[in-house]
């Protein structure tokens, strides 16, 4: 009998433990944005730029 | 009669994948359609960016319209800039822009790939859905002003408005969906352990089977006593308001079931229902979750505030300064600029004002305006800059006053829905069922009256009728979001089905408000008269001469002499020598005319007419089948701010029955509701720009037309794609089908109903029996409900 309950005990708390991870889970957003997780693990790191080029962004846009 | 198309070989853009027309620029081995556009392309070149390009094809927005080069310098002003910023620390700022281009996994690679850029930017992220990113940037390095310039430099230039000021990042509201987390975790381990007394435990285990009832009542207090607490609160508003509302039965059910099953389980006569109980909270959870699916990237409650600037630039006697909207005062002067909208209503002291008031009267063709005339807030002006001495302040100009005027609008109730009436019938013959059985059983045993009492109470809530509810909703909703009709909440379904009368706006609505639709009347003019024309159009800024330009399909080269242009009635020059006019029809035939011809342009070539120009408005694609196809069925109006130009072809399309009425200001159209309404209609109005905010709101359902999802609608029940506009009979077919299937799926929860009915006015139900009855039936209506939904929405082939 002792035993059934220390199941009992281990299956709730493992079964709580995916609630909180559930809850976690949706307070942090993950659940938010649907679309650009699934497509930001495709992109490929590239090694970083070359710095020498030197950024030439500037203010204009004409 | 002549027609032309610009027909060249189609090149696309290797930026935005617009066709190039006729100015293709050739570099990189590339084409581009504009400068702008070969311009993001060398940045992201120079900076070994050019993945952009290979993520998707042709990823960029056209940027044929040059933004402004000091357009964000009111950035640079602390008070402005700290509005917009989120938080800020020594080396840190957080700042969210709303940038309306992101359409592909393009953008989102660039965005994130932002530092690359620029190394001040720390990190940026993309909210994909709501195509706003969050950028943190070192502010010791770089300003404000300059990340939303180099956003722009690379086409993607972020939409600031007067609403933005100080704006709150809305909380999400989740609590439903924790509610529904700790109901499913309840109810599971509830089942469970439920599982040992239905499979009967053997006598002499008494204390384990004690163990299991505690511990399934003590996982049920989590379920009654937080993840119903939804019912309970919409079933106490509504009884506040003097109405029984669907969750009342339920929370009746909930509050009847949780209390018989803590009584046997103290009182140890039995295991109660927990496991019922928390199976109706979990499933009707998971309905109001999927039914309550918002479109948060979409704002169904614009104002006023969303179509304004953040700040103009106010000119003082030494220099130009960026004010907000509210710091503008009397007297003030404002410098508008080109494409920039009027915040307030003033008298023009510089420059020549085209004002674009498409957005606010529906009237398609600008508005010309001389020194010392008054321009109205909320127009657009096109062309060169100008100032403007502001006579009112932006709270009480006319566009904010047409906004508030809209507030008499009554708000809908939402208390006649058919699930509603049904449910009270429910409720009524539920109640009589428990009558008369406790009245049976109190002449023959009297013991069992409370047993069945509650029992009948427990098996025949009417969960069943709001499950099939719910979840037809939900399951309507998406497919509605899938074809790009976004409604509101799930009541609008309902009433879009209900609609008997159809009310258009025309510009922007039916029609692109776009002239690509020109035809010439006259003697055929030749290949050098056409250059002539093309030549002295070319002079002018107003886009009836612009579209002109554009039909001929030829390039200015000739020089236009003495050129002349009479504000409101034409234009003419000596183009090789020969004099050319175009205009009205006062202007080059010299004959009077009060006719409201709509927009038509006579052309002469030394005093001698050839011919005129008619310009219409170009319906979208299909939309005149769609209206045809309306028309045998609904009561079809069609309210325009426009001139009546079109009124001949639109009452041949529509039959004598239509109303069509034209040169509507926004209140007439409010009004032309109010009739229509008052006539027992139930009116559905479809418009797009804030001249139909009015309308929109006034109507029974009001559906905002849009280009754009994100962009400019006003406040409204639904918004629709402008592509999707002549799918509009299906979508509203699929809304009728939806009362079908709810019904469909009631007649079968009610079958149900009576299986569970059969057993508990015998008093004889087991936990059991309820146990299998619950979800079972549940689980049937999901799976009807699903099926006829998806079976309707393929039926009239819609995605």
């Amino acid at each position: 009998m002792s035993v059934i309950i220390i199941l009992l005990i281990a299956s709730i708390s493992v079964a709580a433990l995916f609630l909180v991870a559930f809850i976690w889970s949706v307070k942090n957003g993950q659940f938010r944005d649907e679309v650009s997780p699934a497509v930001r693990i495709l992109f490929e790191d590239k090694p970083a730029v070359k710095k020498e080029t030197g950024v030439v962004i500037g203010a204009n846009t004409k | 009669m002549e027609k032309m198309t610009t027909s060249s070989v189609a090149v696309q853009c290797y930026h935005c994948g617009e066709d190039c027309k006729n100015d293709t620029i050739l570099a990189h081995d590339k084409s581009f359609c504009c400068s702008g556009c070969k311009m993001v392309y060398e940045i992201l070149a120079q900076n070994d960016m050019c993945d952009y390009y290979s993520i998707s094809n042709n990823p960029g927005t056209s940027q044929r319209i040059k933004v402004r080069e000091d357009k964000f310098s009111f950035l640079d002003d602390e008070k402005i800039g700290a509005s917009l910023i989120q938080f800020r620390d020594e080396g840190r700022t957080h700042v969210n822009f709303y940038l309306p281009q992101i359409h592909c996994s393009s953008c989102l690679w660039l965005l994130e790939n932002l530092h690359r850029l620029d190394e001040a930017v720390i990190s940026s992220k993309v909210d994909f859905e709501r195509k706003e990113a969050d950028i943190v940037f070192d502010h010791r390095k770089t300003s404000l002003r300059k990340i939303a310039e180099l956003l722009t430099a690379i086409g993607y230039e972020p939409y600031l408005s007067f609403n933005d000021m100080g704006k709150q990042v809305p909380g999400v509201n989740s609590s439903k969906i924790y509610k529904l987390g700790v109901a499913g975790f309840c109810f599971a381990n509830i089942m469970l352990m439920s599982f040992p007394e239905y499979l009967g435990i053997d006598s002499k285990e008494k204390n384990l089977l004690f163990l299991f009832r505690y511990a399934n009542l003590f996982l049920s207090l989590p379920v009654f006593f937080y993840s119903a607490s939804e019912f309970y609160i919409s079933a106490w508003k509504s009884l506040k308001h003097r109405f029984l509302n669907i969750d009342a039965p339920i929370v009746l059910a909930v509050l009847v079931t949780f209390g018989r099953s803590v009584y046997e389980v103290l009182s140890g006569t039995g295991g109660g229902y927990f496991d019922s109980m928390s199976g109706i909270v979990f499933f009707m959870l998971a309905g109001r979750v999927l039914q309550d699916k918002t479109y948060r990237q979409l704002s169904f409650e614009r104002d006023y505030t969303s179509y304004f600037p953040i700040a103009v630039t106010r000119i003082t006697e030494h220099h130009h300064q960026p004010v907000t909207l509210p710091e503008i005062q009397l007297n003030d002067t404002l410098l508008i600029h080109n494409e920039e909208l009027v915040p307030a209503d003033g008298i023009l002291t510089r420059g020549k004002a085209l004002i674009d008031y498409s957005f606010v009267t529906g009237e398609s063709v600008p508005v010309e305006k001389e020194m010392g005339e008054i321009v109205y807030a909320g127009g657009k002006q096109l062309g060169s800059n100008i100032e403007l001495l502001v006579i009112k302040e932006v709270a009480q100009s006319y566009l904010t006053k047409l906004w508030n005027k809209e507030d008499e609008a009554p708000e809908k109730t939402w208390e006649n829905s058919f699930v509603h009436l049904l449910s009270r019938y429910f409720t009524v013959i539920l109640f009589s069922i428990a009558a008369i059985a406790a009245t049976y059983w109190y002449m023959h045993d009297v013991t069992r009256v409370w047993n069945v009492i509650t029992s009948v109470l427990i098996v025949a809530c009417p969960c069943a009728l709001l499950l099939s509810n719910t979840f037809t909703n939900g399951n309507i909703l998406r497919r509605l979001g899938r074809n790009h009709l976004y409604l509101r909440n799930a009541q609008v379904i309902e009433d879009i089905a209900k609609a008997d009368c159809i009310v258009f706006d025309k510009t922007g609505t039916l029609t692109t408000g776009r002239y690509n639709d020109i035809q010439y009347e006259g003697t055929p003019l030749t290949l050098e008269q056409k250059e002539r024309l093309v030549a002295l159009a070319a002079q002018s800024t107003h886009p009836l001469s612009k579209a002109i330009v554009q039909w001929s399909g030829l390039r200015n080269t000739s020089k236009v002499m003495a050129y002349k242009e009479i504000p409101g009635y034409g234009i003419e020059g000596i183009v090789d020598s020969r004099l050319v006019s175009l205009g009205s029809k006062a202007f080059v035939t010299h004959q009077k005319s009060n006719l409201s011809d709509g927009s038509v342009v006579y052309i002469s070539y030394e005093d001698e007419v050839s011919g005129k120009f008619s310009f219409r408005n170009q319906y979208r694609e299909d939309v005149p089948k769609m209206l045809k196809q309306l028309s045998n069925k609904y009561h079809i109006a069609i309210l325009s701010g426009d001139n009546a130009g079109e009124k001949g072809f639109l009452q041949d399309l529509l039959g004598p029955r239509a109303v069509l009425l034209f040169n509507q200001d926004p209140l007439d159209k409010l009004n032309a509701i109010k009739l229509l309404q008052g006539n027992g209609q139930k009116v559905m109005m479809i418009g797009d720009g804030l001249n139909d905010a009015g309308a929109l709101k006034q109507a029974d359902i009001g559906i905002a037309v849009s280009e754009n999802n994100n962009h400019f609608t006003p406040a409204s029940d639904a918004i629709l794609s402008a592509d999707r506009l002549p799918a509009l009979y299906r979508l509203i077919r699929l809304c009728k089908a939806n009362k079908q299937v709810v019904i469909a799926a009631f007649i079968i929860s009610v079958l149900y109903n009576i299986l569970g009915l059969f057993f508990a006015v015998q008093g004889v139900l087991s936990p059991m029996i309820a146990a299998v009855l619950m979800p079972s039936s549940s689980i049937s209506i999901l799976l009807i409900t699903f099926g006829l939904s998806n079976y309707f929405g393929s039926r009239l082939a819609l995605k």
